[in-house]
Formats: C-alpha cells, structure tokens, sequence
C-alpha cells in the first residue's frame, strides 16, 4: 500500500493557510470594538469606572493576546526552521575566540531553542572543540531571544524596541561569553562530557518542504499556546486587575528610575519565573503603560529569560555548581548594565 | 519487525513526538518495538544535538523537530 493511500486526509494546505491569516486579520481588527462594546453596550457597565475598565481590558487583552501568540509565534518557529543548531556547530567548530563568540551569539539569537536540548548542545558544542566562552555565548543569547520575549516587545513597543532588547541581549551575550573564555573555567565541567564521543558531525539533512516548515510552525504553536493558556489567563487577570484599580504614581515610585532598587528587585524576580513567561506579558504591559520605565521591562524580560531557574537545573547536569555560578553572575550583571542604561536613557 | 526509537529527555516535544510515532505505526498497520532513549550520552551516539529525533532501523530521519503521524508513516513505508 502507498504511504498516501495510509495518511490521514488533510484539509487542501494553501487554501488553509490563507483563510487562517483572513480570520487573524479580521479578529485583529475587531478584538477593541468588540471589548468596549460588550463591556459597556452589553453589559452597561460605565467607562471611566475601576471595574468596568478593568473587564474591558481583560475582554479586549485575551483576544489580543492570543492572537500575538500565534501570529508572532508561528512566523518565528517558521523562519527558525531553516536554521539548526546541528549546523551552527559545523559553522563554530573551527572558528577562533573573538569571531567564534559574535558568531556564536548571532547565531544564538536565530536558532530554536528548547531548554531539553541544553544538555546535548552544550556537549555537542563543547567535544567538537568549540570553546567554552563561545558556547556559552551561543547558551546566553538563543534563550534570551525567544518568541515569547519578541512578542511582547513587538506588539507593546513595535520594532524599533524589539531590535533594541536583540541588540541589548547580543551584547550580554557577547560579554559574557568573552569574560567566560577569559576565566578558563574548563575544569568546572562535568568530566563525563570531554568523554562523550559523539558520531562526529554527521548529520542527515532533512529535506524540508515549505508545508513541512508551517505545518511545523504551526504544530509547535499549538502546543505552546496550549500550555500557557492558564498562565496568560491568569496574567491577563492580573493585569486588568492592575490597570483598573492601582494608581500610576505607584508602580512610578517602585519601580521607577528614581528607585535604584528597582531594576536588581526585577533581575531577582525574573529568575523563578521562565516556565510563566507568557503570563507575565500582560502583566509587563500594564505595569508600563502605569508607567514602569524602559529600562526596568528589559532587564525583567532578560531575567525571564536567560536566567531561567528550570535551566540551570538541567545544566547541572554537565556543569559544576561553580561554573554556574559564574554564569548566572556574569549574565545577571551584564542584564543589570542593561537595565540602568535603558533607564537613564529613557528617563 | 521494525525497530523505532524515539530520542529525548521527557519533554514535551519528545512526548508528542512518542505520541506521533505510535499514531502512525498503528496507521500503517505494521509492527513495531518503539523505545524511548531518554540517556543523553546514547542520544548523541546518533550525532544529533537537538532533541527530539526518530530512529527507524538504525536510521536517524528526523532530529530537531516534531514530524506528524503523516510524515512518519511515509518513512515506515520507505
């Protein structure tokens, strides 16, 4: 028998595709009219009032919300797709120190990261001869830059903020990995790992077509989103609870440049934080548009990031307490640099 | 009998990717011994870093990605 003849039928593909970016547009378009209208019209409650903003909002943030996800989400997993880190090791394996770690946090910020992957990647890495600075340039960077960071900076500030929080993070990520190097802290490995043969470089490559990569896309979508429901809802409630009823001079006077604690109170913070990442866009949101300074959103978003609890547990696998140590200083001082500047630049 | 390994360390992706595997297995109506290799070093015996990856027979036809139960009964039936 055929494969096709044993497949599960499928909906014609491009004709999917198109309908699906129609339905985004238009919910896109109508998430705010409708918001207001069941808020208000609907449900009669009155605009300007604490609780009818903050049911508004979370009427018009859950739509919005969702579909930045999926919109943003699906684009980058699909242009993500032609890049894999079975090749970034191939392009780094030769490579010197100094052009090793700019290519490798380049490189970094474009390849998909999943935090199961760490472990084999870093080994990966690190038996093929790529040093222990650019491997850790690469490690800092590829979850710093993730989809779920691009979308809340894309759809609250646009593109220009975006670059900046992708500029911001290369030169962390650079940073810290050239400050890594210096340190020689190769005996703060794991010793297994320099044993770990693994079959050189081979690797098949996989002929993907362009339905694969958005199906793919898709796929990964899907079952993202799905996981983060529960924390965005939250979030969102949170948020409208936040912009209807907590005053602007408070979150000004917290976390604002005028309190320098601010910016190491959110660096703290963000660390327990990754696997809610998604939750805490709305909350991001609201807390800036009352007013939490640039500088201060950034250094949070990092800490999420980077600085990822779950993750250090799974290194520890193949790194000594030390090594990790190292790591989390080095990269939570570098996001706190971050955080000051934007500040005072911003201010 | 073919002989399927599914490779990664328990993730969500190496779940759906078991889930896949065996949704495709029974579409293609043949038998199989599916096997989760969940031991980094063994994982990387294959030359793959990013997890999840699929093994049919010795051969590794996917890595780094989570292929549908379509795309692998197309590979059981190669």
């Amino acid at each position: 028998m055929t494969s096709l003849a044993l497949q599960r039928a499928r909906a014609p593909f491009w004709p999917t595709v198109g309908l699906g970016i129609v339905a985004w547009l238009v919910a896109w378009f109508i998430a705010l009219p409708l918001a207001n209208w069941v808020a208000y019209d609907l449900l009669g409650l009155e605009q300007g009032s604490q609780l009818g903003d903050a049911i508004a909002f979370f009427l018009y943030d859950v739509p919005k919300v969702l579909l930045l996800l999926t919109g943003i989400v699906t684009l980058v997993s699909f242009l993500r797709s032609f890049v894999s880190p079975e090749r970034v090791r191939r392009a780094l394996a030769g490579r010197g120190t100094l052009p090793g770690t700019l290519a490798a946090a380049g490189f970094g910020t474009i390849t998909p990261f999943c935090s199961c992957s760490a472990v084999p990647l870093f080994i990966g890495f690190v038996e093929v001869g790529v040093p222990l600075g650019v491997t850790f340039a690469f490690l800092i960077a590829s979850p710093m830059v993730n989809e779920i960071a691009i979308v809340l900076l894309w759809g609250l500030f646009g593109p220009s903020v975006t670059l900046m929080y992708v500029a911001a993070g290369l030169v962390v990520a650079i940073v810290a990995g050239l400050v890594i190097g210096r340190l020689h802290l190769e005996r703060y490995v794991e010793p297994y790992v320099w044993e770990i043969k693994s079959v050189g470089t081979q690797t098949i490559d996989m002929k993907l077509t362009l339905e694969d990569r958005v199906r793919d896309a898709w796929a990964s979508t899907r079952s993202l989103v799905w996981k983060v429901l529960p924390y965005v809802l939250i979030g969102i409630g949170i948020g409208a609870v936040i912009h209807g009823f907590v005053p602007t001079d408070l979150v000004v006077s917290i976390g604002g440049s005028d309190n320098p604690l601010a910016v190491p109170a959110l660096v703290l913070l963000g660390v327990p934080l990754y696997s809610n990442a998604a939750g805490t866009i709305p909350i991001i949101e609201v807390l800036i548009a009352k007013g939490l300074p640039m500088g201060s959103a950034l250094a949070f978003m990092m800490a999420i990031t980077a600085l990822s609890f779950p993750e250090m547990v799974i290194l520890r696998r193949v790194m000594k307490p030390q090594l990790i140590a190292v790591f989390v200083g080095v990269v939570a001082v570098g996001i706190l640099f971050v955080g000051y500047l934007f500040n005072a630049l911003y201010a | 009998m073919t002989k399927i390994e599914v490779l990664g360390p328990g993730c969500n992706n190496c779940m759906r990717l078991e889930k896949n595997t065996r949704e495709a297995v029974a579409m293609a109506g043949i038998e199989a011994e599916i096997t989760k290799v969940t031991d980094y070093a063994e994982i990387m015996a294959y030359g793959i870093i990013s997890t999840p990856g699929l093994v049919i027979d010795g051969k590794v036809v996917s890595y780094g990605r989570v292929p549908s139960a379509n795309d692998i009964v197309t590979w059981l039936s190669e």
